[in-house]
């Protein structure tokens, strides 16, 4: 007969020493994992539960200003630098890390419309109620030396909102109508409008970089075409947007942040419906800023809290807010992706994370395993209902929730009327108006 | 003269400048590279690579690795879901053949026993097997003789390193039977039922007399449960960290040792439960009855799921194999079936036996092995896995009392065996799944590995409403439609919640409100459904006749088309 019986050797599944690695021998052999999918929806579900446990994103407060925030500008090449304008003409230069104010300059008299910074970060520009535009260098003076402007543009109008080309040394400002300037001369290389009303803020496209939006107060966008000096199309909407921003990574889309407390994502080739409608806020959304992967937007709006959008759907993932933050003015999302900045009517700029459950500093090897499993394991389960009740779950402000209440009331019993009012005409006399396209009133090219 | 090579020198200093970044374009994901022709690839020296392409991964191992039943249809569904679908195959695909290959790595290969010439291995002795073999695996063997405290069951811990067993009149004891070290011996002064380890080795759930107990490996009573008694049999789910009791009262009580709660105490309305066994594949409790038939229990739902007539008489053994597919059942009727659990409840083998088996396991291989008395036999299939064919037993034993328990140790070639004589372990090469999973069950686990695991396990604790026939309903496509989900609704509350509910005219004032005005009101929104109906309907019926005249049309042109009417047109019908 022949016979051989199982027999393993202890030393090659036992460690040698106590220094070594224990041995775990793998067989991914089906029948000896049994219930995969309970398991991993149970570890789906404690992932969930952990990411609600760990979900604590303010940072830090930035304390200094004497009057409310009025903007906020990125340095383009330091990570740790923030530059703040505020009501009172100041403007104030942030180390992040540190989280301290680094210099103070007593810019303009009356508010700080506009701060941006030029792409190559050794000069910021800033423009303000006393018709005056600045040039600042980005270090501070020299020992001995008086905080002076490198260069001051007197102007006739006020200007209220100003934007730097990514490439060129030229930069545009708008008021009454939209002035590119090139920075050596004092007078615009060329001056743009289209209609009779103040424009609010203006904007390049970061890719096309020939491009500027610019949002104005009779509720309209226009587009503007710089080599050709002349505007190339506009689009009305119901209510007036505060600002624009356009997506670094895909040239022709941009965000607009309206005051009927939405926000539009438009597809600059056809402006006649926008491509996604955010609605979650419950007042009138003040600024919008993009994540530099393109992928989300975060908005700031007058009702007091934050919203972090996927630009893919339009009901918000993330909500921040405190009790000690009154209106947010101002909102940006530095350039690593991973913090959103946040200066608001009471003098003050929040830090605070994109990813509210995410550990900040190095993680170890095994750490990153566990975070990108864990990652996987909520997206493979997000569907199911326990798991999608506890992930979308956010603690909100009263105020904020019983407006949302009763907006959602308002919003049906216009959709009833609607409804009604279809269902008792004559077939084909009332059009169906999809909701996207609602709001938008003409397009004109 | 050898020119010497050119290289591109680079001073280290200068700066590449990199293209600003929010010019760059979508990452498009790049096509894996396809094989160059094998014609072209050849080395320096003209040798050509003899296999050309990847190794091929027999079909088998691959099937083992595929979890997505491709015969089952969806419903019709978007196109977006429908390519998200079809991404997800083609990835099941490839990682499956990834893991087929990977079984390359396994380092052990099971035991065999092969007869030379023609001979019967039913005819070897453990005692040949015992000296054919190593040292290690002979020490396996060995034959404990406890006459003194009655017949004894038997239960491996869940990685096969530990021993528990219970003679009736008391004795308790758990040991390392590899190393024979023993943990713990005691008398708990009471008749021993059943015996079994929980999670792991530390803890060991006894069913005594009267009631139910929970002793440390060390011998020291943690818990006595007063509402489990006179329990017959224990059956631990592991992954649920369930102990199910199968009483003579005739409930099936499922006890959470994590918790410390009952989960369920089902009433199984068939007398006395004596005859128990879990499926290990679904977590499901099977019960044998003395009438014949088995059922399946699930704790979430208070009758049993499936009921199958399997013998003429009573039942007396049930076992389930490892995957789940086969169940070996053994009644009154000296008969010895094996049913398909997966699809048909049919049976598969049958074979009548001289003496009805009282006892029945599986080992992970799939062999059967059945105590018929104081005779053991176990069956073999063909491979891993398959189905025992009951024709010619693989292995017998005869001991020096009649059975009345037996285990397969889970990853040693070893079966163990409760008799009246005291416990033996018995040589049964092919028994046990050569390679085991180190984060699963680990016989070689260091004190630190087994705490690690411990805490791991009751993390990801299944809730005990998730057992069901199929463990992987969770991960199917909901195609419940939601007609039928209202229907279940109605069924279950009685009443429609969502039916209209007849029109209250609102109370108004000013002298509004009157009976005429009312009952105006009434008869014009009762007149206005009527009118919906009536559309409706019509709408219906003129979709009815468009559809008759599309399908005469489509009758018309069917027919042939005639040259010339015949005279004889006047004669079809």
């Amino acid at each position: 007969m022949k016979v051989k019986m199982l027999s393993r050797n202890p030393d090659t599944y036992v460690r040698e020493t106590k220094l070594d690695l224990q041995k775990v021998p793998r067989n991914y052999d089906p029948t000896l994992h049994p219930f995969e999918v309970p398991r991993e929806y149970v570890r789906a579900l404690n992932a969930t539960k952990l990411e609600r446990v760990f979900a604590k994103p303010f940072l830090a407060s930035l304390d200094g200003h004497r009057d409310g925030v009025n903007c906020l500008a990125k340095h383009p090449k330091s990570l740790a630098t923030v530059l703040s304008g505020a009501c009172d003409g100041e403007v104030k230069i942030w180390n992040l890390s540190q989280r301290k104010c680094i210099r103070t300059i007593q810019a303009h008299e009356g508010f700080v419309r506009g701060i941006c910074t030029r792409f190559c970060g050794t000069s910021f520009f800033t423009v303000g109620d006393d018709k005056t535009v600045k040039q600042w260098k980005m270090d501070g003076p020299g020992y001995g030396e008086e905080e002076e402007p490198l260069h001051t543009i007197l102007g006739k109008t006020v200007y209220t909102g100003i934007d730097h080309h990514w490439k060129e040394p030229l930069f545009a400002t708008c008021g009454q109508q939209v002035d590119i300037w090139d920075e050596q001369k004092t007078n615009p290389i060329c001056s743009m409008t289209w209609g009779f009303d103040s424009i609010s803020s203006v904007k390049f496209n970061p890719i096309e970089t020939f491009l500027l939006g610019s949002c104005a107060s009779d509720r309209n966008i226009v587009l503007y075409d710089m080599r050709q000096a002349t505007p190339l199309k506009k689009v009305i909407l119901d209510m007036r947007t505060n600002t624009i921003c356009w997506n670094p990574m895909e040239a022709f889309i941009f965000t607009a942040a309206n005051e009927d407390y939405n926000l539009y994502t438009f597809d600059m080739r056809a402006l006649d419906t926008p491509v996604m409608v955010h609605m979650d806020h419950v007042s009138a959304v003040l600024d919008v800023d993009y994540s530099p992967t393109g992928k989300e937007f975060v908005s700031a709006s007058f009702d007091k809290s934050i919203r972090i959008f996927p630009v893919a759907r339009s009901q918000s993932r993330e909500v921040y807010h405190t009790k000690r933050m009154q209106h947010v003015i101002c909102v940006k999302w530095t350039s690593d992706n991973k913090y959103i900045m946040c200066g608001s009517d009471e003098m003050n700029i929040r830090l605070w994370k994109a990813n509210a459950s995410e550990k900040l500093g190095v993680l170890t090897s095994r750490e990153k395993a566990a975070k990108d499993y864990n990652q996987k394991l909520k997206e493979k389960f997000q569907h199911y209902p326990h798991i999608k009740r506890i992930s979308r779950h956010r603690h909100l402000p009263k105020s904020i929730y019983s407006q949302i209440q009763e907006q959602r009331i308002m919003k049906e019993a216009r959709r009833r009327k609607e409804v009604n009012r279809l269902k008792h005409s004559k077939p084909g006399s009332v059009s169906i108006v999809s909701k996207k396209k609602k709001h938008i009133v003409a397009v004109v090219k | 003269m050898s020119r010497p090579r050119r290289t591109n020198f680079r001073p280290k200093n200068t700066h590449i400048l990199k293209k600003s970044r929010i010019s760059k374009k979508l990452q498009v994901p790049k096509k894996p590279r396809e094989r160059k022709n094998p014609e072209s690839q050849r080395s320096l020296s003209g040798a050509q690579d003899p296999f050309p392409g990847p190794a091929p991964v027999p079909v088998d191992v691959v099937q083992k690795f595929c979890r997505i039943d491709k015969s089952k249809k969806l419903p019709r569904c978007r196109s977006k879901t429908r390519n998200r679908l079809k991404v997800a195959e083609t990835e099941e695909e490839e990682t499956s053949v990834t893991a087929a290959r990977s079984e390359l790595l396994l380092a052990e290969e099971p035991g065999f026993l092969e007869g030379e010439d023609g001979e019967d291995t039913a005819k070897i002795l453990q005692a040949d097997i015992v000296e054919a073999v190593d040292i290690a695996s002979a020490a396996k063997h060995f034959d404990l003789n406890l006459r003194q405290f009655g017949p004894y069951r038997v239960n491996y811990s869940r990685t096969g390193r530990h021993l528990a067993f219970g003679g009736r009149r008391g004795h308790v004891a758990a040991l390392d039977w590899v190393t024979k070290k023993l943990m713990c011996e005691i008398n708990v002064m009471e008749a021993v039922r059943d015996i079994r380890f929980l999670h792991s080795e530390a803890l060991l759930a006894v069913a005594q007399n009267r009631w139910l107990y929970i002793y440390d490996n060390q011998g020291i009573e943690l818990h006595c449960i007063r509402r489990c008694d006179r329990v017959t049999r224990l059956e631990f789910l592991p992954f649920h960290f369930l102990l199910a009791t199968a009483s003579e009262t005739g409930f099936l009580t499922y006890l959470d040792v994590s918790v410390g709660k009952i989960v369920a105490a089902l009433n199984a309305r068939a007398g006395r439960l004596d005859v128990m066994t879990q499926n290990p594949y679904n977590a499901v409790i099977h019960l044998g009855h003395s009438n014949g038939t088995v059922s399946l229990w699930s704790p979430a739902v208070k009758e049993p799921l499936v009921k199958i007539l399997c013998h003429r008489g009573g039942v007396r053994a049930v076992a389930v194999d490892s995957t789940g597919t086969y169940m070996a059942t053994s009644g009154l009727d000296h008969q010895l079936k094996i049913f398909d659990l997966r699809g048909t409840y049919q049976p598969l083998r049958a074979r009548t036996l001289p003496q009805g088996a009282g006892h029945l396991a599986f080992s992970q291989r799939g062999l059967l092995a059945a105590g018929m008395g104081d005779v053991v036999n176990i069956w073999a299939g063909h491979g891993k896995a398959s189905l025992p064919s009951l024709e010619q037993p693989y292995l017998t034993h005869r001991l020096s009392g009649p059975v009345h328990g037996l285990q397969f140790c889970p990853f040693e070639d070893v079966l163990g065996l409760g008799h009246s004589g005291g416990i033996t372990s018995m040589l049964v090469p092919g028994s046990a799944e050569p390679n085991f999973d180190g984060l699963e069950s680990n016989p070689y686990r260091s004190r630190k590995q087994r705490q690690e695991w411990e805490v791991k396990a009751l993390l990801e604790k299944v809730p005990a409403e998730l057992i069901c026939l199929d463990p992987r309903a969770l991960a199917e496509v909901d195609v419940i439609s939601l007609e039928q989900k209202k229907k279940e609704r109605i069924e279950r509350l009685g009443y429609d919640p969502e039916a209209k509910t007849p029109f209250q005219p609102k109370p108004k004032q000013k002298g509004r409100s009157s009976t005429a005005s009312l009952v105006k009101r009434k008869r014009k929104v009762m007149d206005k459904e009527h009118r919906d109906k009536v559309r409706q309907s019509l709408e219906q019926q003129q979709q009815q006749q468009e559809q008759q005249q599309q399908q005469q049309h489509k009758q018309e042109k069917a027919k042939p088309m005639r040259a010339r009417p015949s005279a004889l047109d006047r004669f079809v019908r």
